[in-house]
């Protein structure tokens, strides 16, 4: 077997798009592979939809190139792109049917009127659709819509799919049974995908890649569990989840356990892992709620622990949420899951101490 | 090529715009510059070419003639007066309709407002030709009065000033319901709900909360009655007898029966820059509406 | 706003204000069955004023020009209007855009008079230089109604534009359509209903107008407006009250029809969003 080094489906490169003064996309480089789902995750403004209206071609870059299956596509229209974008608002022509709606890219392409019904058939069996092939938009609920869109959107066979907001316009409960049946129906069909969402529990469900964006660049790159777990920066770190960060100075750095000083902190810091940093350098420590451990009884360990007041607690059913105050002011986050029912739990005003092990602490440099 | 077909899109409605809309306005600013001649056209010209000299003939006589002759003066300020009473009367009027109409339920509020635009849709002209029917001496109202014995004597009210006030406010009030209605029908509950809420009685949040916002709304429908109104022909020859001065009559008059053109088209310019401000204003809130 | 019962208030108001509204046009209506000459005195009901009206040349004769006019003026403000509101709405920024919308809008609140004035002295002007048009008549008639239609056309196509949702237009291109293809695939149909609501519009403004009529026109073309307005000049006649009846009969039709049209739209889309 010969290693074929397959080049990225979508291609963005030192891309820059400036509305005046403005810039929304400051060089940005992405590369995204053949058959994955990545989403551009980011709150409002950070010019992740500016991004994938350029990738749409509803946006020319006003530096830099986009480039489809290796072919550079910047300055073509959207009319002419192997590309197709499932709109926030579904954006289904109203005056058309369900079956009229999907084979409506079709027939600009100029296809045999066979090709045609058999490809319509085909993406509204995919989308369980069928029934409905003759109903017009106004007379589908909020998930039969976005199917259609989904079917419309894939009836041409893209090389890139392009999703803004696919859940937005969708209730709660809905989207999280949407989510997963979205997935599945692109992953069936193999095609390549790029979502923007600001929600960041549709990014980590759906997608195999996340980018985290904020203003204008892209902060950090990988999978799902990667920027949960092992956030390169503050932004993303407090983007992505809840965290608590101790503002700390490196100590002494070795390739197993690095240590640092906090003054939240009686004890000394301990993190797992070398440090990309001098000794006496300033770096934030991150701890995730839900690895803090708390107990009424002072912890063995001598590293890693604090002793606090408990100044609220929010009880959300399936865990609870402490939040801790420190002798220095400092609230911390921890996490309990509601196991037993009648178990003794710890209360307003009690003092606890939190602990947790140095494999759970992430240093943060900027 | 597509280019091509975005110039063409926006070249069509410009140019015809331009050529019958803007370029007849300089012709008449021209032709209020010259002097009315009995000729085919019967106005000299302004520029000559005699004798390899070119003459420019400035001809400030018209303007100087509408000042002195204190007929269009009064003309003027009588048609400004009417057209505003006349805009005042359709707004006390208009606003509680147009109040009523976006406080019903949807159903009805269409149904309402149908009504209300219905008549704008049949001839302004018969409507108008309708008031005369109904005013004049030996007419219904008069006639009513008398048959009951109210009145010995017909009341004068056709071809007074009273007859062009009731004309304009029947003929335009739709045009003053349908903006404010626009703007009230926008405004949202809750802001009516949070005024009470905090302790405001009805009448202080109609004063505080919906009259400001639906300013845009009193704006607009002022401009729709009153701009015309000021120019108005129809409705002062019909209603308003000899004895009503008003411009647009006037500037009638002076085409049709006297054929001075110059004339004529000096009383237009007048017109048009006291019009200026009310027009501009117009234009804003419309511009802004048109391209938000 | 509220929706909810009117107020004792409130329905006194709206009594009083639509009493004002349609009385003079249903004494209108009553009058035009009178036997009588007299117009305001009732002589028992006949239709005699209808026979008369139709057996009148010189009316049959207006309202037929009026007619063509109104259609063939409406037909082209359609046209001139709809590429104004996607230049006003669809369109970014461009040099002289400010002087577009301003001119679009203008004619809207122009005093008829001027309006008139100003078009028949460019007709004049454009005859002795370019020696046309020839002879004022139908086609100046065209001319100057067109013109200010498209205003009208132009502001309920562009209310009906701004309504659109942008990304409609932008799903058909990125299914492939060229943006000529858009505009005659996805957006021309879905704003036709403001297409034939500002057709209608221009057509009964056309209809209605005198005074601009009366400056461009020329011999031989009389229109049903200033046809009606020479013989009111003279005096109150029945005859117009019946043409009047007939107008308005056919207005209200219209709009009646048009109105049904909505309803019908509305009461779908509101039972399919209430499940």
């Amino acid at each position: 077997m010969t290693d074929t080094v397959s080049s990225p489906m979508l291609e963005i490169r030192h891309v820059t798009k400036s509305f005046g003064q403005l810039s929304a996309v400051k060089d940005v480089n992405l590369a995204i592979n053949k058959g994955e789902i990545f989403a551009l995750l980011g709150g409002s403004g950070c010019g992740k939809t500016t991004l994938l209206r350029m990738m749409a071609g509803f946006e020319t870059p006003t530096e830099g190139a986009v480039l489809i299956d290796g072919q550079d596509v910047s300055n073509v229209p959207p009319y002419k792109r192997p590309v197709n974008m499932m709109f926030q608002s579904y954006a289904l022509f109203p005056h058309l049917t369900v079956e009229q709606n999907v084979s409506f890219g079709l027939k600009q392409d100029k296809l045999p009127k066979a090709e045609i019904e058999t490809q319509v058939h085909k993406m509204l069996g995919l989308v369980h659709m069928t029934e409905f092939a003759k109903r017009k938009p106004n007379q589908l609920s909020g998930g039969q819509r976005q199917r259609v869109a989904l079917a419309r959107s894939l009836a041409k066979k893209p090389k890139v799919l392009l999703l803004d907001e696919p859940m937005g316009a969708l209730d709660k409960k809905l989207r999280s049974q949407m989510q997963l049946e979205v997935v599945d129906i692109i992953e069936s069909v193999g095609v390549t995908c790029v979502m923007v969402t600001h929600d960041q529990e549709e990014a980590m469900t759906m997608a195999d890649r996340v980018s985290i964006m904020h203003d204008g660049e892209i902060m950090q790159i990988g999978s799902p569990s990667e920027i949960y777990e092992f956030p390169n920066s503050r932004h993303t770190a407090e983007f992505i989840g809840s965290v608590n960060i101790f503002d700390a100075t490196v100590q002494h750095v070795s390739p197993e356990l690095s240590q640092f000083s906090c003054p939240d902190l009686a004890c000394t810091l301990s993190v797992e892992g070398g440090v990309n940093a001098v000794e006496g350098a300033q770096v934030g420590v991150a701890v995730r709620p839900e690895k803090i451990l708390m107990s009424r009884e002072q912890p063995q360990q001598s590293n890693n622990w604090i002793k606090g007041k408990v100044q609220d607690i929010a009880y959300l059913g399936g865990h609870s949420v402490y939040h801790v105050e420190l002798d220095s002011g400092k609230v911390v986050m921890a996490t309990t899951t509601n196991m037993n029912r009648h178990e003794q739990r710890l209360t307003w005003k009690d003092e606890v101490y939190l602990y947790w092990p140095a494999s759970s602490a992430v240093v943060l440099y900027q | 090529m597509k280019k091509f077909g975005v110039r063409s899109v926006i070249a069509v409605p410009y140019l015809w715009l331009l050529v019958f809309f803007l370029v007849p306005f300089l012709i008449v600013f021209k032709i209020s510059f010259s002097e009315m001649q009995y000729a085919i056209p019967p106005y000299t010209d302004l520029v000559t070419w005699a004798d390899e000299v070119l003459t420019i003939n400035l001809n400030l006589g018209t303007y100087a003639y509408l000042i002195n002759d204190d007929l269009y003066i009064r003309a003027y300020m009588s048609s400004v007066r009417i057209a505003f009473f006349a805009t005042v009367c359709a707004l006390l009027i208009g606003y509680p309709i147009a109040y009523a109409i976006a406080r019903a339920d949807t159903a009805t509020r269409n149904a309402l407002l149908m009504l209300v635009m219905l008549p704008s849709w049949t001839s302004f002209l018969i409507r108008i030709y309708a008031w005369v029917g109904i005013l004049k001496n030996n007419g219904l109202i008069n006639n009513g009065l008398m048959g009951i014995g109210i009145i010995d004597e017909p009341i004068a009210m056709l071809n007074t000033e009273f007859a062009v006030y009731l004309g304009i406010v029947y003929a335009y009030l739709p045009f003053m319901v349908l903006p404010i209605y626009t703007n009230l029908v926008k405004l949202d509950n809750s802001l009516l709900e949070a005024s009470a809420d905090l302790g405001c009685a009805p009448w202080k949040t109609f004063l505080t909360v919906t009259l400001p916002l639906s300013k845009a709304g009193i704006v607009a429908g002022c401009m729709l009655v009153f701009i015309p109104s000021v120019g108005e022909f129809v409705i002062p020859e019909m209603l308003g007898g000899a004895e009503t001065l008003m411009i647009g009559k006037v500037l009638w008059q002076e085409f049709f029966n006297n054929r001075d053109w110059p004339v004529a088209s000096a009383v237009a310019i007048v017109m048009l820059l006291l019009l200026l401000v009310p027009i501009t204003f117009f234009h804003r809130y419309k511009a802004r509406e048109l391209e938000s | 706003m509220q929706t909810g019962k009117l107020s004792n208030w409130s329905k006194w108001f709206l009594s009083l204000g639509f009493f004002f509204l349609y009385a003079p046009i249903i004494i209108l209506v009553i009058f035009s069955f009178n036997k009588s000459e007299l117009v305001t005195v009732w002589a028992g009901f006949s239709f005699k004023w209808y026979g008369e009206l139709f057996r009148d040349p010189q009316m049959l004769g207006a309202a037929w020009i009026s007619l063509k006019i109104a259609v063939l003026a409406a037909s082209a403000a359609v046209v001139l209007g709809t590429m104004a509101s996607m230049v006003m709405v669809r369109m970014g920024a461009f040099k002289g855009k400010t002087a577009f919308t301003s001119m679009i809008t203008a004619p809207l609140v122009m005093p008829e008079v001027i309006t008139g004035l100003s078009l028949l002295l460019l007709f004049v002007a454009m005859g002795q230089t370019l020696g046309w048009p020839g002879q004022r008549g139908m086609l100046t008639i065209w001319i100057a109604h067109v013109t200010f239609c498209t205003a009208f056309v132009a502001v309920v196509i562009s209310s009906r534009l701004q309504e659109l949702d942008e990304s409609i237009e932008e799903a058909a291109q990125d299914l492939g359509a060229p943006p000529w293809k858009v505009f005659f695939l996805v957006t021309l149909p879905i704003i036709a209903p403001a297409l034939v609501s500002g057709w209608l519009l221009a057509f009964t403004l056309s209809l209605d107008d005198l005074v601009i009529a009366s400056f461009v026109s020329g011999p031989g073309a009389t229109t049903l407006p200033m046809q009606v307005f020479s013989s009111a000049r003279l005096g109150i006649s029945p005859q117009i009250n019946a043409l009047a009846t007939i107008i308005i009969g056919l207005a209200s039709l219209a709009v009646l029809i048009a109105w049904w049209f909505a309803r019908r739209e509305g009461m779908r889309s509101v039972t399919i969003s209430e499940n």
